[in-house]
């Protein structure tokens, strides 16, 4: 919503200057969006008369001007083609700030010659990007003055961003009345007079809708006006229309327009000679259409409220008008129409067909229902006033509904929603100024709301009212009492774990990213989702269109990128949902870390190709974390399709997977271009049980006094054989006194036969009563081999106690 | 001098002139081995009178025992000679690099919600979850934007495709929804913040189609306009690590608050690049807040006759950025390496109210 400060003071007597009101309007909640004053902008560039003009003595392009300021003659050396001897130019003092570049204007000195002031261009000024010549302005500019009124600048414009509830505010007079209601002025708008029709009117007007679509179109009024000259508008009209950004059309179409910025009331005006019959206010028809005053061409359906003639839709009812009926320069006899239109229904149809029009957001928001009538009343002394004509007898049919409704307010309500303590007759002159009828009834106030607000129905809505007028900074702030004396925490469960897997990957050297929750389709397919129910219906990008199943090909996108950036290696995380579908809820927290690329070489050679194991380590890192202890959760195959299939596991509780790791396979990763090798895991957070906690203390800590005993031992077995599946045996050999099993070599080739290996492993006994004699140890040593060769059908090729006494646990 | 004292020079001589372990060893070896020159004396006491030994005894000993400290102080002279000199050959360039260990870093993003919810946390505010794909009735209806509502053009709203049900979900365009979730599974007093993902169909230099908001709720019997303000400052001030701010409330509306407030907050941004606080002739935009509208409360639940509370909103992404300095938001989800290196967080950064949130 745009406005000028002298179209404001129309409405407004008032001394405030435009800053002032500007900054009340922000204040009473109508937000100032911005306030171009361009008089207080260039208030130190004034007119001058450029006396003389000659070329520079020692320059070709440049010209030597004597310039008159009004004070006194000066010298000033200046570039533009068009300065020139005689014309009125704008003159900017040494120590004056050149708006487009920032900089102060000094004396100086070009090509030998001194030089005390600058003629300026629009460009300089920041008034357009015209920097060809300097600003001539017109010969009767008076020397000396500020160029503002010289150039119809002095009218400060002001925008606000209006909040959808304001429809009251939609035109001049509301805004000004709330101004007055904030004391910042007396409203001065006069009220529209009757003007008393010449004849009765020749067209008939009448409402017809179904019982379904009642109210869609409560009041339509109207009267002809008969012999008017179309034409361009006066200037004062049009350059009111300019200053606010409208391109004035006709003298009838502006006086529509100018009746909707200063009132809010949006009108209609139809070529009556275009009329075929009566009008009639009814719902389309499916199958009509209507080719609109915006050129397009709209098909109707019967949910929208039309304005007709006997033979075509001549309007969308509050939204926009036909081009069939448009009034033109040859119009001679208009109908100008005044009515009411139910805000939900134009929202809708504004919707459906994608028509953004001031009447739309003013109907939308809601018009003043008491203000049909007099808007065509004094839409018709306008019209006669710029265009002259007669006017016929208003035609009504329908009736304004009653939108007088009583608020029940108690006196305390004011302070106990907003801590203000106002007395309550403070509160009533409030409401009075803007316009609220009050019936005392103590304790409480019963309120009516003028007609104009339709966007108040409760207290809480008085209650804002009190407080915006009154001025929310005189809300005082008071402390929220705390709960507990020591704050107590607050995550869940779940959350922490979020928290803790964010911390354990970013210390295991992995950069967090956070990435859109959308990705391509096809890429989408490529890991379990790209289905219909997870496709977004108006994605921003072709390649944005499906929710994620997992955060994984985000962060493969995430990678390619930085890959083609020329940064090879990464180590990157996300920790964020995955979705199962479209439903609410049906999503999932996922850990997702990825290893891509090689790391640089360097000279102790300590960095290695990544492979499933580190994927692995990571799965484990996390979960240990997670799970507040070693996990020795079982790894199988059986990793998803984007995975490799003979580098990848999943880990599992019973049937429910909880993690997949592995090397993704070759087709993913060429799909999305990335250099390999390529290594993930996906953590399924919410899939984890909670550890059991069994109060803060620890166990008790009873270290074994007895030495350990390790022993080492090699079994040969076939190549499909899990370690896992030996680890496990040799743990079920003797489940007391077994500490910790670990393998600590994998070998095949030469002196192993073909389709076997040799998977050596440590087992740590730690004694409990007392120390293990020979004959003890050697009979776990027989049922570790016969468990494993039971198991595995592994051979033992070798046999060893501890080679070392270092820490194999 | 006597015999007994020359063999005793002269042993020590020997020792002393020892160069290295198999010397010293020998000559060890010929004083104290079995058939050395002082286990011979020695064995020589057995064949005294008690007269002679008690006088030789002591004196053999000492002889004995001080060519023993002899030796193991020439031992120890050279054992530490040669560990000098093997050291002396054990010399590596220590200006070499180090060996590498990756250090990784937590998104500006998640360490901002973590200092959001430890002030939060110590003003007794739990933390509320919803999902990302929202019904239509929580994101709007139950917020008192009903279908049709121009305040629902305000949300650019992100729609999935229509389900087997015919059900047209949509993607959260605020975290407001997770209010309506709270209030109807909790009984009030309620005070929880709700931080998430949220979507808006816009995508420009300063907007992205995804960003973060963190909501707080109070609803109790008393809590009013002047208790949202004191939490809105207090946070600044904590959130920011500033001693004061200077808010500034500008009506506005909201469907679901009534009365609804917008917050600035005084700042000074006449360097370019920089914010500060507290100070200056500009006004920041912090996020928008009100008391809970009855009607809101009315559809979740809550007796709104008895209750009462606010709600309010913030960026998160623009906590980020204001904070640390973070000019532009389309990067914050681009993932380009270099930026989560400078814009990232240490593993162990954690922002804890007693260490300060922020280094």
């Amino acid at each position: 919503m745009k406005l000028t400060y002298s179209w404001l003071l129309e409405h407004l007597d008032t001394e405030a200057d435009a800053a002032s009101l500007a900054a009340k309007l922000t204040a009473i909640g109508l937000e100032v969006e911005t306030l171009e004053d361009a008089g207080a902008r260039l208030a130190d560039f004034t007119v001058a008369h450029v006396v003389s003009a000659e070329k520079h003595p020692n320059a070709d392009k440049l010209k030597l001007c004597m310039v008159d300021t009004g004070t006194d003659i000066v010298q000033v050396i200046c570039g533009a083609p068009n300065a020139r001897t005689g014309i009125k130019a704008v003159f900017a003092r040494p120590g004056v700030v050149i708006p487009y570049s920032g900089d102060v204007l000094k004396i100086g000195a070009i090509r030998g010659l001194e030089s005390r002031g600058m003629l300026c261009s629009a460009r300089e000024l920041l008034l357009s990007d015209e920097h060809d010549g300097i600003i001539e302005l017109p010969a009767d500019a008076e020397i000396g003055t500020p160029i503002a009124r010289a150039l119809g600048l002095d009218d400060p414009v002001i925008e606000i961003s209006l909040t959808p509830n304001r429809g009251d505010c939609t035109g001049v007079h509301g805004i000004a009345r709330d101004l007055a209601a904030a004391a910042m002025g007396q409203l001065r708008t006069k009220e529209p007079q009757p003007v008393a029709g010449r004849f009765p009117a020749p067209i008939g007007v009448r409402i017809s809708a179904p019982a379904a679509a009642a109210g869609a179109s409560p009041l339509f009024a109207g009267r002809l006006i008969r012999g008017v000259r179309n034409g361009p508008s006066p200037q004062w009209l049009q350059e009111r229309l300019r200053a606010v950004g409208l391109r004035p059309i006709s003298a009838l179409v502006d006086l529509t327009n100018l009746m909707s910025l200063d009132r809010g009331r949006p009108l209609h005006v139809f070529d009556a000679d275009t009329l075929q019959g009566g009008i009639c206010v009814r719902m389309a028809a499916e199958g009509e259409s209507l080719r609109a005053l915006d050129g397009k061409t709209y098909d109707l359906d019967s949910s929208m409220c039309v304005i007709a003639d006997d033979n075509a839709v001549l309007s969308l009812g509050g939204i926009m008008g036909g081009e069939a009926s448009s009034c033109t320069e040859a119009t001679v006899n208009v109908f100008v129409e005044a009515a009411l239109f139910d805000p939900a229904r134009i929202a809708a149809t504004g919707r459906k067909l994608g028509i953004l029009s001031d009447a739309r957001y003013r109907f939308e928001r809601g018009v003043d229902p008491q203000f049909c009538i007099p808007g065509l009343e004094l839409a018709t002394q306008w019209i006669l006033e710029l265009c002259g004509g007669e006017p016929s007898e208003i035609v009504i049919a329908g009736q304004s509904p009653d939108w007088r409704r009583e608020i029940v307010l108690a006196a305390d309500t004011v302070k106990r929603l907003t801590g203000l303590s106002l007395d309550i007759i403070q509160i009533e002159q409030i409401l009075m100024r803007l316009g609220f009828t009050i019936k005392r009834q103590d304790p409480e106030l019963l309120v009516t709301p003028p007609s104009w607000r339709s966007d108040v129905h409760g207290p809480a809505d008085l209650v804002e009212e009190v407080v915006r007028i009154h001025g929310i900074e005189h809300v005082p702030a008071v402390p929220l009492p705390r709960p507990f004396a020591v704050a107590r925490g607050v995550l869940t469960p779940a959350q922490r774990r979020m928290r803790l897997c964010r911390r354990v990957l970013a210390a295991r050297g992995f950069h967090e990213c956070v990435q859109y929750s959308f990705i391509a389709r096809t890429k989408a397919a490529l890991f379990g989702g790209g289905d219909a129910a997870r496709q977004l219906e108006n994605p921003i990008a072709a390649d944005l269109d499906a929710l994620r199943p997992t955060p994984l090909p985000s962060l493969l996108d995430a990678a390619a990128r930085n890959q083609a950036r020329g940064l090879g290696h990464l180590n990157l995380f996300e920790v964020g949902a995955g979705f199962a579908s479209g439903v609410p809820g049906e999503q999932e927290n996922i850990a997702v870390a990825l290893r891509a690329g090689l790391p640089a070489p360097e000279w102790t050679k300590s960095q290695r190709a990544p492979d499933v194991f580190d994927a692995k380590a990571d799965v484990f890192a996390l979960l240990e974390t997670l799970m507040g202890g070693a996990m020795t959760a079982p790894v199988r195959a059986g990793a998803p399709g984007w995975y490799h299939p003979g580098r990848s596991g999943v880990l599992a509780l019973g049937p429910r997977v909880i993690a997949h790791f592995g090397e993704l396979h070759p087709r993913i990763v060429e799909a999305f271009d990335l250099k390999g090798p390529v290594l993930a895991c996906e953590l399924f957070l919410d899939r984890i049980p909670e550890p059991k906690i069994k109060g803060k203390a620890r166990p008790v800590f009873a270290p074994s006094p007895l030495q350990p005993v390790e022993r080492d031992f090699a079994f040969l077995v076939a190549d499909a054989v899990g370690a896992e599946e030996i680890l496990k045996a040799v743990r079920m050999a003797e489940r007391t006194l077994i500490e910790s099993v670990s393998v600590f070599d994998l070998y095949a080739g030469e002196a192993v036969p073909p389709g076997k290996k040799s998977i050596a492993i440590r087992v740590r006994l730690q004694p409990k009563e007392k120390t293990l004699t020979d004959e003890q140890i050697e009979a776990i040593a027989a049922s570790i081999i016969a468990a494993v060769a039971k198991a595995t059908g592994g051979i033992l090729r070798s046999q060893d106690t501890g080679a070392d006494q270092g820490d194999a646990a | 001098m006597s015999a007994l004292q020359s063999l005793e020079t002269e042993i020590l001589a020997a020792i002393g002139a020892a160069a290295d372990e198999s010397a010293l060893d020998a000559v060890r070896v010929a004083a104290l081995g079995k058939k050395g020159s002082i286990s011979d004396l020695l064995k020589t006491l057995g064949g005294m009178t008690a007269a002679e030994r008690k006088e030789n005894g002591p004196l053999f000993n000492g002889v004995r025992d001080r060519v023993s400290e002899a030796i193991a102080q020439r031992k120890r002279a050279l054992a530490d000679l040669a560990l000098d000199a093997r050291l002396n050959l054990e010399r590596v360039d220590v200006t070499l690099p180090a060996r590498p260990l990756a250090q990784g870093t937590v998104h500006p993003i998640s360490q901002v919600l973590d200092e959001v919810t430890a002030i939060f946390a110590d003003l007794g505010f739990a933390v509320a979850e919803g999902p990302d794909v929202e019904y239509d009735d929580y994101n709007f209806t139950k917020l008192n934007i009903p279908p049709d509502h121009p305040a629902r053009q305000m949300h650019d709203t992100f729609y999935l495709a229509p389900q087997a049900d015919g059900a047209r979900h949509v993607l959260r365009t605020h975290t407001s929804p997770v209010q309506v979730r709270t209030m109807l599974t909790q009984k009030p007093p309620i005070r929880v913040i709700a931080p998430g993902r949220t979507y808006r169909v816009d995508n420009d230099a300063t907007h992205s189609p995804m960003f973060h908001q963190i909501e707080a709720l109070v609803i109790d019997e008393n809590t009013h306009l002047g208790h949202l303000k004191w939490v809105v400052e207090e946070f600044c001030k904590a959130f920011f690590e500033i001693e004061s701010v200077e808010l500034r409330g500008r009506p506005s509306f909201f469907p679901f608050t009534e009365p609804s407030v917008e917050w600035d907050l005084r700042c000074d941004r006449s360097v370019a690049g920089r914010i500060e606080f507290g100070r200056g002739n500009d006004w920041l935009e912090l996020g928008g807040s009100g008391m809970v509208h009855p009607n809101v409360l009315a559809m979740c639940g809550v007796d709104a006759s008895r209750y009462q509370g606010f709600a309010f909103g913030l960026g998160l992404d623009r906590l980020a950025m204001l904070k640390y300095g973070a000019p532009d938001l389309r990067p914050f989800f681009d993932g380009d390496l270099r930026w989560l290196k400078h814009f990232g967080f240490t593993a162990f950064d954690v922002p804890t109210l007693d260490a300060g949130l922020s280094r």
